[in-house]
């Protein structure tokens, strides 16, 4: 039995042709410029994250000291570094790294808060007081103080920022998962399951999760844009990713001592991150107004 | 009332127990022996042993994390292997920038977000509304530490009007101090002024919509004086508890931010730590930081449920 006021989530698992439903928002999505600015810009994100993996229009790594701080110009778009190096393929580079670093970590986050807010809900009491006050105290510590703490003792690294920036998604999810479900827990087509002898596991995964989905999906998104941004700071800070790799909070770094003497180095990355940012973003609201109207922003 | 503060109170304490001993353990127990990892492979047998000695590694892990609480507790947080002075000098005299920086920034950012969000409230759906949006779209879009960047190229480097970085000392008068606080405050406020004018702005719109708004336009009082004096007093309650929830992301920024401007704060004092290997000051901070992040957030449950008499019977969420 399905969710009568169902949303993506019950609609993809139904029968009456999900090709015509994913047309139906797509048509409904392509009127809102802000849902195809982030469409857009997140796929051309991936894109050309995976066209780095096998092409850019300069090695990311190779110095070449004599073209060093070069403004932008036909032979480098963007200019060149204090090595030589192009900074428009070090960009490129750098999308592989942000997009692999807040993607494992959102998987993690969702991956351990969906099944402790979906158990949360389902079983209440000790379980969900437990539940509950983990996930007050994992948010006493924004991503940044877990860097800090596995820092001191691992050293640096991209492992680092992933397992910081994923401790710190978990509670995000666990909240909203709870949340939802608790209330999907008094509706009629849960009551009717329960009465039909289903389990409280199988409810959840029937019922309950796919009910969620949609609520989910949109959470991702906005987690996405957060992670990219967390990823940033930490490799800013030296406590994510390492030289010689690229990323763009490290070339933010290295940008500030030459602020002086070659100032693109210090926009390029910094737009590189907020055009990121703010597509996931604008995807995220969109996918929310499209997929859950119920949810819907006031406008 | 009260048997919702005891709920609260309680929950506060465990939370701070576990978050302390989450810390003892990825600190001092995981790593096996931190007196090691703080001096480094080479270090010699008798100075490691003398570390170990101060730092009371030879007894049990029970009594050592013990004595840990105890000394929180107490404000003894141990002496710095580094400065060879107490923790506790450190964070105080690092206290008297971060925490002025902290207050700049969310002063900023309510005297900004506040009036913006009301703005876009009461234009909804025009030019106004639109921009101010869209501002905020781009303000929760870029990280601070590039903006923070961009402010030194415009302010420092090229008009030349305000530091580029360091802190003069409150010593040298308030006003060069506020100078080198002023960008970094700028900074901070930034993301967190389009967050909360986001929340203001959906729930002065949500307010607007209720019977007791219709009311007092209906007794006479003007748009203007119904939206200040019954939707936006209304609409605050939220917008406090939004502010509390950003009082992590304020900590994390202020770590950012004291860094990109060589500010002699808290944040700056960690990293310091960390490059030195002393886990004594980074132990510490950590636990003294997220701590802070708790009793915030106990603190805005309690003023959300003064200023919510409705919340005050419910149990604990």
């Amino acid at each position: 039995m399905r969710d009568p006021g169902s949303n993506l989530g019950s609609d993809l698992g139904s029968d009456h042709g999900s090709r015509e439903i994913w047309r139906e928002y797509w048509l409904r999505g392509r009127r809102s410029a802000a849902f195809v600015f982030g469409l857009t810009v997140t796929l051309a994100l991936v894109a050309v994250a995976l066209l780095s993996l096998i092409w850019t229009p300069y090695p990311v790594d190779v110095m070449n000291i004599p073209a060093k701080l070069q403004p932008p110009s036909a032979a480098h778009w963007l200019g060149t570094d204090q090595f030589g190096r192009d900074v428009l393929s070090r960009l490129i580079g750098g999308a592989v790294n942000s997009l692999a670093v807040s993607l494992v970590a959102v998987g993690i986050g969702a991956g351990l808060g969906v099944p402790l807010g979906a158990l949360a809900a389902a079983r209440r009491g000790l379980v969900e007081e437990v539940v509950m006050r983990f996930n007050d105290f994992t948010f006493a510590f924004p991503a940044l103080l877990s860097a800090v703490m596995i820092t001191a003792i691992l050293g640096p690294g991209a492992i680092n920022s992933i397992i910081a920036i994923g401790i710190f998604n978990i509670p995000v999810f666990a909240r909203l998962t709870r949340g939802a479900a608790l209330s999907l827990w008094q509706r009629d087509f849960v009551m009717a399951a329960r009465v039909a002898g289903k389990g409280r596991t199988r409810i959840t995964a029937e019922h309950i999760l796919p009910n969620i989905a949609s609520l989910l999906i949109v959470q991702m998104t906005i987690q996405f844009a957060l992670a990219i941004l967390a990823e940033a700071g930490l490799s800013y800070l030296g406590l994510g990713t390492q030289p010689p790799a690229p990323s763009w909070g490290k070339m933010l770094n290295e940008a500030q001592t030459l602020m002086v003497l070659a100032p693109h180095l210090a926009i390029f990355p910094g737009v590189a991150i907020m055009v990121t940012v703010l597509g996931l973003n604008l995807l995220g609201d969109g996918l929310r107004d499209l997929l859950d109207p119920r949810l819907r922003r006031q406008r | 009332m009260a048997l919702f503060l005891l709920q609260r109170l309680a929950a506060l304490v465990i939370t701070l127990l576990v978050a302390s001993l989450v810390v003892f353990l990825v600190m001092e127990v995981l790593p096996g022996d931190p007196a090691s990892i703080m001096l480094g492979m080479n270090a010699r047998p008798d100075t490691l042993a003398a570390l170990r000695e101060q730092m009371g590694l030879n007894e049990p892990a029970v009594t050592r994390y013990l004595t840990w609480i105890g000394g929180l507790v107490t404000g003894d947080l141990g002496t710095s292997v580094t400065y060879g002075v107490p923790v506790w000098e450190l964070v105080r005299e690092r206290l008297s920038l971060s925490l002025p920086l902290a207050l700049l920034a969310i002063l900023l950012s309510t005297v900004l977000a506040i009036p913006l969000g009301v703005l876009a409230a009461a234009k909804r759906g025009r030019a106004t509304d639109v921009g101010v949006m869209g501002f905020t779209q781009l303000g929760i879009a870029v990280p601070n530490f590039w903006f923070a960047i961009l402010l030194i190229l415009l302010f420092a480097v090229h008009w030349q009007v305000l530091p580029a970085g360091g802190f003069a000392g409150w010593e040298e008068g308030v006003w060069p101090a506020l100078q080198s606080l002023l960008l970094p405050a700028v900074a901070l406020a930034l993301p967190q002024a389009a967050i909360l004018a986001r929340v203001t702005r959906s729930s002065v719109l949500e307010t607007l919509g209720e019977d007791y708004v219709r009311t007092a336009r209906a007794k006479g009082l003007t748009r203007s004086a119904a939206l200040w004096r019954h939707a936006v007093r209304n609409a605050l309650i939220p917008v406090v508890t939004i502010m509390g929830l950003q009082f992590s992301f304020l900590l994390a920024g202020t770590i950012i931010i004291e860094n990109v401007f060589y500010l002699p704060g808290l944040g700056r004092l960690i990293f310091q730590a960390i490059a030195q290997h002393d886990l004594i000051v980074v132990k510490d901070l950590v636990i003294l930081l997220a701590a802070a992040v708790i009793v915030v957030n106990f603190v805005v449950d309690l003023l959300y449920a003064v200023l919510d008499p409705r919340l005050r019977g419910r149990s604990a969420p």
